[in-house]
């Protein structure tokens, strides 16, 4: 019994259509439960007031948007070693999830920061990373989209993650360089996990939790999606050539 | 010379042609046939090394080979001369005197190719196999936009090609008169069975 | 491979090879940023380093597709990938060719150009120096976009997709030691990172180039 044995389309399809509803299922729990908790449970930030709450979508954003793109490296790097093709199309599914995540940490990074540091936007190192980031999730995807043997974009667009990923790590010490460079220091870091109490780290830790259930939900569900189109595009050749 | 064996090409991820065997000794010439699009160029390509093969293998000597397909890999704004020169380093020879000679370009050697039409255009594409000192030639149709004299010019290369020892494998269409040292191959035969649904080994075939 | 060198640059320096496109480009943008922010000398020289490098890395940009569709539309590229030359080899060459066309003389315009925009004297070695280090880094990065996209029909815009992000970390490095120099400061640790860049460029990159091109001839 071998992990591999999922890399088999047959087997991954079969697996993964007993395993969605419960994972589904258990990230809605989870979501709700932490979402709710946090809201409406926790008491408000003695400076910060209500808005600390958007933690709980925030937080977990920007950790699913780095997380997908970490996952999305060892996807294609199981694809470049062993050729698994049910691997490079997970990459390919979670590519936009990981976008919309940055997208949505950017945008609640936004709101939250108009009435604590009274600007939407600031080129703060970590701000900067994920602009950067959304960068290269574009990229990514645009590839998948402009190549059109799928075999190709599959081999192209993990050279891309492989190559991009050591970029991205070094855009983002280089925005740390930078910053400091012509600014003050971080004033207006957003590193406060350390100082987040107990009765706001719970509900955060669920949520986490929840986006994590969440996002390994979508990408069964859009693996099968990509999966199926595979073997559209197979049978369809195959009409094509009698 | 060339030993290929059971080898199987594809094309857009599906296997068009399979179960190719060919052997090619030195001072052998071998003319692959067979409708357009069953995939001569294709099989061309593969045994270059260009594309990966779906099934089996192709034994190449080990000084490699001069691959000459549809397009001829001109510069427009170098001469012949300069073109010419240029692969022949590239191949790590020199002297394209006699290329220049064989292929009827001397009087061209000054002009840059943009200045050429079509058949002396080819013509430089061809002289470009003479420069390379390579023994296996593989030609992808070689006589296109040739005329009468030409292919006859080019006949004669290859002619002398194989007598010192070399081979050639290669599309065509027309006879181009190689006498005994030519056979034919017709590639019908080796057009790849469609799999039934769910049989094929293929990523595609996995799971009906 | 020599002689692989000496054509691109001879295809670069004759009629209608592009040699000068990128320059005049670069020209062009430095003479449009003062219309743009106001012919004030001040903040001119202010922002000078940054539109420069800036400017090098779009003039740069300019240039890219051409360094292997050209050979990929005439079949050159098919035949140099059967020749005896091993595809690293001619993804480093034509990086190689790309700066000595491109990269070197945005390098050598940049000092010229910087007059236009008040840039303090202190400013010219620096700025100089960085672009000489940090202009390999992107023609090795670009070759790199060059050749995942040399199979696409119109690849430029998507060339200029995938490229741009990966040029950040040269960018910042490289404008940040000309600004430096030009506020007087030391600038020692920006222009060693921005060569360990070039450097790491330069020694991976062509495998990976390589391994697309590879991908885009079959």
């Amino acid at each position: 019994m071998s992990i591999w044995e999922y890399a088999n389309p047959k087997r991954f399809m079969q697996t993964s259509s007993w395993a969605l509803p419960w994972v589904t299922g258990l990230a809605a729990m989870v979501l709700v439960t932490g979402l709710t908790w946090g809201f409406f449970f926790t008491p408000d930030d003695y400076r910060q007031g209500s808005t600390v709450k958007i933690i709980y979508i925030h937080v977990p954003a920007a950790m699913m948007a780095i997380n997908c793109w970490a996952m999305m490296l060892v996807a294609s790097l199981i694809w470049l070693i062993r050729r698994h093709h049910v691997s490079v199309l997970a990459a390919k599914a979670a590519a936009p999830i990981g976008m919309t995540m940055t997208l949505i940490a950017l945008f609640t990074g936004a709101i939250w920061g108009q009435p604590m540091w009274g600007t939407w936007w600031a080129w703060d190192p970590r701000l900067t990373s994920f602009l950067i980031l959304f960068l290269f999730y574009l990229g990514y995807i645009a590839l998948w989209e402009a190549v059109e043997d799928p075999d190709t974009a599959a081999e192209l667009t993990s050279v891309l993650c492989l190559v991009g990923s050591v970029f991205a790590i070094l855009s983002r010490y280089a925005v740390l360089f930078w910053n400091q460079g012509l600014h003050q220091g971080a004033s207006l870091s957003l590193d406060r996990e350390e100082h987040v109490a107990d009765v706001f780290a719970y509900p955060l830790w669920l949520t986490i939790a929840g986006f994590v259930l969440f996002f390994v939900a979508l990408v069964l569900f859009r693996t099968r999606t990509e999966i199926r189109a595979r073997r559209l595009r197979a049978l369809e050749a195959r009409e094509r050539m009698v | 010379m060339l030993k290929v064996r059971d080898l199987g090409v594809s094309r857009g991820g599906i296997t068009i042609l399979e179960g190719i065997n060919l052997t090619l000794a030195s001072g052998a010439a071998l003319v692959l046939t067979g409708p357009n699009g069953i995939g001569k160029t294709t099989l061309l390509r593969t045994i270059a090394g260009l594309q990966l093969a779906a099934s089996g293998t192709a034994l190449l000597p080990p000084e490699g080979l001069a691959y000459a397909g549809h397009a001829d890999g001109l510069k427009a704004t170098l001469t012949v001369a300069e073109n010419l020169t240029f692969w022949a380093r590239v191949f790590g020879q020199d002297g394209i005197g006699a290329a220049l000679t064989a292929m009827d370009l001397d009087a061209l050697a000054d002009r840059p190719a943009q200045n050429l039409s079509a058949g002396q255009k080819r013509r430089l594409g061809l002289a470009r196999l003479l420069v390379t000192g390579r023994r296996l030639w593989l030609l992808d149709e070689p006589t296109v936009s040739l005329d009468a004299a030409s292919v006859r010019l080019f006949a004669e290369a290859v002619r002398s090609h194989l007598a010192a020892g070399g081979a050639a494998l290669m599309a065509s269409h027309i006879d181009l008169g190689l006498g005994g040292a030519a056979t034919t191959l017709d590639l019908a035969p080796y057009r790849s069975r469609l799999p039934e649904p769910g049989q094929g080994g293929g990523f595609d075939e996995a799971f009906a | 491979m020599i002689a692989l060198l000496l054509r691109d640059l001879r295809l670069a320096t004759r009629a209608g090879g592009g040699f000068g496109l990128s320059l005049a480009f670069f020209l062009i943008v430095t003479v449009l940023v003062p219309f743009g922010v106001g012919p004030e000398g001040g903040t001119l020289a202010l922002i000078a380093p940054g539109v420069l490098w800036v400017g090098a890395l779009l003039a740069c940009l300019l240039s890219l597709d051409r360094i292997f569709a050209l050979d990929r539309e005439d079949g050159s590229l098919d035949l140099l990938a059967t020749a005896p030359l091993p595809l690293e080899g001619l993804a480093a060459i034509k990086a190689l060719a790309h700066w000595l066309t491109t990269g070197l003389p945005l390098t050598l315009a940049a000092p010229v150009l910087a007059v236009l925009l008040n840039l303090p004297s202190e400013g010219f070695g620096p700025l100089t120096l960085s672009l000489l280090i940090g202009t390999p880094a992107l023609s090795f990065i670009g070759a790199f976009g060059a050749a995942l996209t040399v199979g696409l029909k119109r690849g430029g815009l998507l060339l200029s997709l995938l490229v741009l992000p990966l040029y950040i970390p040269t960018l910042i490095f490289g404008a940040e030691t000309a600004r430096r120099g030009a506020e007087g400061l030391a600038t020692e640790t920006p222009l060693l990172l921005l060569a360990g860049i070039t450097l790491g460029a330069v020694a991976i990159l062509p495998f990976a180039a390589a391994a697309a091109i590879r991908v885009n001839l079959r």
